[in-house]
């Protein structure tokens, strides 16, 4: 049953004990004391009296046997863990400690409010994605995905996968075919989950006089009329994951970092909502959650991956990951999917056989503001 | 341990001798306890909301809290202008006003800390932020430089102050080897935090209105203006409402100071001026819009029209000593030219910097009145920390407040 659990549940010792008397740590036996919310319903209960002696029984082992079995405590003070895992487990078990007594005290709580507790606890001082292991990845995403379960009655799949060997992902946009119809907007906003309160977007299109070169801001990129307007081009832009990304560098947490595959992306549940990166980015290629996200619950893209279209919350950044969820499973983008025109290409740049490379190749391309040395992953180029 | 009895004693004498004042001393403190709550009421709202309850967008995404924190790492900074003369110069006449500069920095600091929280989208998980526990990108994001260099710099000031009075209270006299180190380190320490807080804009290559290699200096001019002028009013009200005895020469000499960064000042707007108008590029764009506006969008001009003018004319009427020496003057001139750079360096540099966009989109910024409330909460917050520390080191230094006589003439003691 252990094995089997979904979620990563804090081991205070306290199961060692259950081991052998098959009770919660705290003597309850109905209820649960929120320390052990998943034990199983066919128990048999014994009185504290009992209880107590088994512990002492154990403990009088223990020092017979010259301790060669480690009782809960020295499990858990008796492991080497660097600074970080031990402020976590120390705070999240005087939280966790404190979330016990109230539930235990509590007559109402039942045994989801006690599980979702012990959820948002564990979310809440987990580490930064960047630096955890498979695992530790692993976990929180079973976490979150149980989370979504008890809160909305629903299952959604999400994955944790790391970027593939020998990939790196490369964007072009053809100035030519772009008449600016805006399904790779919406086509983005329904597979990323943006709230749609606000109109997030993470794709702008700038609608350009024809004649007059690229003059962005005589352009147009918030328009409703009738597309292709007469005399005029249409050009998109949205995050172009800069292989010299200034929005990493200026993040103080790391909470934003290009992955070996060339995408950058961000850990939401890192973020502190500082927007620096926001302000170091020269392509206005991030966005803000500056109220609380909000997505009709069946207009929710259940496909997710935790570093992509996963639900955000309020006052963390977020941006077009080039569908991380679609990209590293060998699909394309939302944005390039729903394209009717074609205008939009994706790829590897690394397969010598891809279309973005014959692209690269055989067009004059061009990159956005080059001088600044970012180094953009996305091309511009004409028929 | 008598350290800290002795310290346990001053910490209980000088919350006694600040809860006990005058009527005019408990309205003012009535009435930043007020304004104080309002901003922490405006500031659930902001929480319960998120970040949509202030002006800021996407487009804007730094308003006015940004503004007032950039300015008061000014003010923080202009501590060192009395620090030097007194503890390195041993110019005797700032001795009094040095402490109250360096309660200044503290007040000022505190702020800063409280605007950066304030800005924040998740001010619950500022753990991460901390080395050791969460992941601190350190050197890379000058934001990590600023939290080690504002930091350090509240400890030194707060640390040096404490040692003086605590030495005062026992009727001691400060250690010069004790503090005199530390004193030097804050100078350099001054110049550090304003340098690595213009530093924090300077790098964007991404907004060429702060990417000019003239920002740091110009924020240490305008500081170092700004900040002494406020002290000079701060001195005023100290010599009006309390005994403290603040002697004409000192305020001159800081008055001084005042007039030479204001002229500096002056002399880097006229090239930053020049730059951006004798021939304008596509980065002069940011400025058009602060002083000219742009397609028909006008929000900052009343400010930096207002700024200006009262910045050159506190400036030229400081630099004739006739008018810099009467003190009802130099008082007014305090006042206006540390208004003007609050606007030049808070709204005039941060909002500017995201208009036009960086494709050229020109959205304005209007700060909400739960930002606004927000802002006063904080500030009544520096004013009130600012108004504790000053009594408790005036109590001190007039010797109203004396650890008892008996110990300190213990032989041991002295």
């Amino acid at each position: 049953m252990e094995n089997k659990k979904k979620w990563f549940q804090l081991d205070l010792g306290l199961n060692n004990k259950q081991a052998a008397s098959e009770t919660c740590g705290c003597g309850k036996t109905e209820g649960g004391c929120g320390l052990d919310s998943v034990k199983p319903k066919n128990q048999y209960s014994i009185t504290a009296e009992e209880f107590d002696a088994a512990v002492e029984r154990e403990l009088m082992e223990d020092t017979a046997v010259g301790q060669t079995k480690k009782d809960g405590f020295q499990q858990v003070f008796d492991v080497r863990m660097d600074r970080r895992t031990a402020f976590r487990k120390l705070t999240a078990s005087l939280l966790v400690g404190a979330g016990a007594i109230h539930t235990s005290c509590s007559v109402t709580a039942g045994e989801e409010a006690k599980e979702k507790a012990q959820i948002d606890w564990e979310e809440q001082f987990k580490g930064n994605y960047k630096l955890m292991t498979k695992e530790e990845k692993q976990a929180t995403v079973d976490r979150l995905v149980r989370s979504y379960q008890l809160r909305k009655k629903k299952n959604i799949k999400m994955s944790s996968t790391d970027a593939l060997e020998d990939v790196l992902f490369g964007y072009a946009f053809n100035i030519s075919k772009c008449q600016g119809y805006m399904n790779c907007v919406s086509a983005c906003v329904e597979e990323n989950n943006q709230d749609r309160n606000s109109q997030m977007q993470y794709i702008r299109i700038h609608e350009m006089k024809d004649g007059q070169g690229f003059k962005f801001h005589e352009a147009d990129d918030n328009y409703y009329h009738e597309v292709p307007a007469e005399g005029h081009f249409y050009m998109g832009t949205q995050c172009f994951h800069c292989d010299n990304p200034p929005c990493v560098n200026v993040c103080p947490v790391q909470a934003t970092w290009r992955e070996e595959d060339g995408l950058v992306v961000i850990d939401y549940d890192w973020c502190i909502g500082c927007r620096y990166c926001m302000a170091a980015c020269p392509y206005d290629g991030r966005r803000f959650n500056w109220s609380k996200p909000e997505v009709l619950e069946e207009e929710v893209n259940k496909n997710q991956h935790y570093l992509g279209n996963r639900m955000r919350k309020k006052g963390v950044m977020e941006k077009c990951t080039f569908c991380v969820q679609r990209s590293r499973s060998g699909q394309d983008p939302a944005c390039v999917e729903a394209c009717p025109t074609g205008a939009r290409i994706f790829g590897n740049l690394l397969d010598s056989n891809s279309t973005i490379r014959w692209v690269l190749e055989n067009k004059q391309v061009f990159r956005l503001k080059e001088d600044l040395g970012t180094e953009p992953k996305f091309w511009y180029f004409m028929d | 341990m008598r350290t800290l009895r002795v310290f346990g004693n001053m910490l209980r004498d000088s919350f006694g001798y600040v809860t006990y004042g005058s009527r005019t001393y408990h309205i003012w403190m009535i009435f930043l306890t007020i304004v104080m709550l309002l901003g922490m009421y405006c500031y659930s709202i902001q929480l319960e909301q998120g970040l949509s309850a202030t002006g800021m967008t996407d487009r804007v995404s730094w308003g006015l809290y940004i503004s007032n924190f950039t300015f008061l790492v000014g003010v923080a900074a202009a501590a060192v202008m009395l620090v030097m003369p007194t503890y390195i110069l041993h110019d005797i006449d700032f001795k009094q006003a040095v402490l109250l500069g360096e309660g200044l920095a503290v007040a000022a600091l505190v702020m800063c800390l409280a605007f950066i929280i304030a800005d924040m989208g998740g001010p619950w998980v500022v753990w991460h932020m901390i080395p050791g526990i969460g992941v601190f990108n350190f050197p890379n994001s000058m934001l990590t430089w600023d939290v080690i260099v504002l930091n350090g710099y509240l400890f030194i000031n707060f640390s040096i102050p404490l040692y003086i009075l605590y030495c005062h209270y026992q009727g001691k006299e400060a250690k010069h080897e004790v503090y005199v180190p530390g004193s030097i380190l804050s100078v350099f320490w001054a110049v550090g935090i304003h340098l690595v807080t213009a530093f924090l804009y300077e790098g964007l290559q991404a907004r060429p209105f702060w990417n000019n290699a003239l920002l740091g200096p110009r924020f240490l001019a305008s500081a170092f203006a700004a900040g002494p002028a406020l002290i000079i009013l701060v001195l005023a009200l100290i010599r009006k409402f309390t005994d403290f005895s603040i002697a004409d020469k000192t305020i001159k000499k800081i008055a001084l100071i005042v007039t030479v960064a204001a002229q500096i000042n002056l002399i880097m707007l006229v090239s930053e001026l020049f730059k951006e108008f004798y021939a304008p590029t596509h980065h002069s764009e940011s400025a058009f819009y602060l002083y000219f506006g742009m397609d028909g969008k006008t929000a900052l001009l009343p400010w930096i029209w207002t700024a200006i003018p009262l910045n050159v004319f506190a400036t030229v009427m400081l630099t004739f000593h006739r008018f810099r020496n009467n003190f009802k003057v130099l008082y007014f001139c305090c006042f206006i030219l540390f208004i003007a750079i609050w606007i030049e360096k808070g709204f005039g540099l941060i909002v500017p910097g995201f208009i036009p966009g960086p494709y050229g989109k020109i959205a304005e910024y209007t700060p909400t009145w739960i930002e606004i409330w927000v802002t006063l909460g904080i500030w009544a917050m520096g004013a009130f920390v600012f108004t504790i520390l000053a009594k408790a080191a005036i109590g001190i230094e007039l010797g109203e407040l004396r650890y008892k006589k008996k110990e300190v003439l213990e032989p041991e003691n002295v």
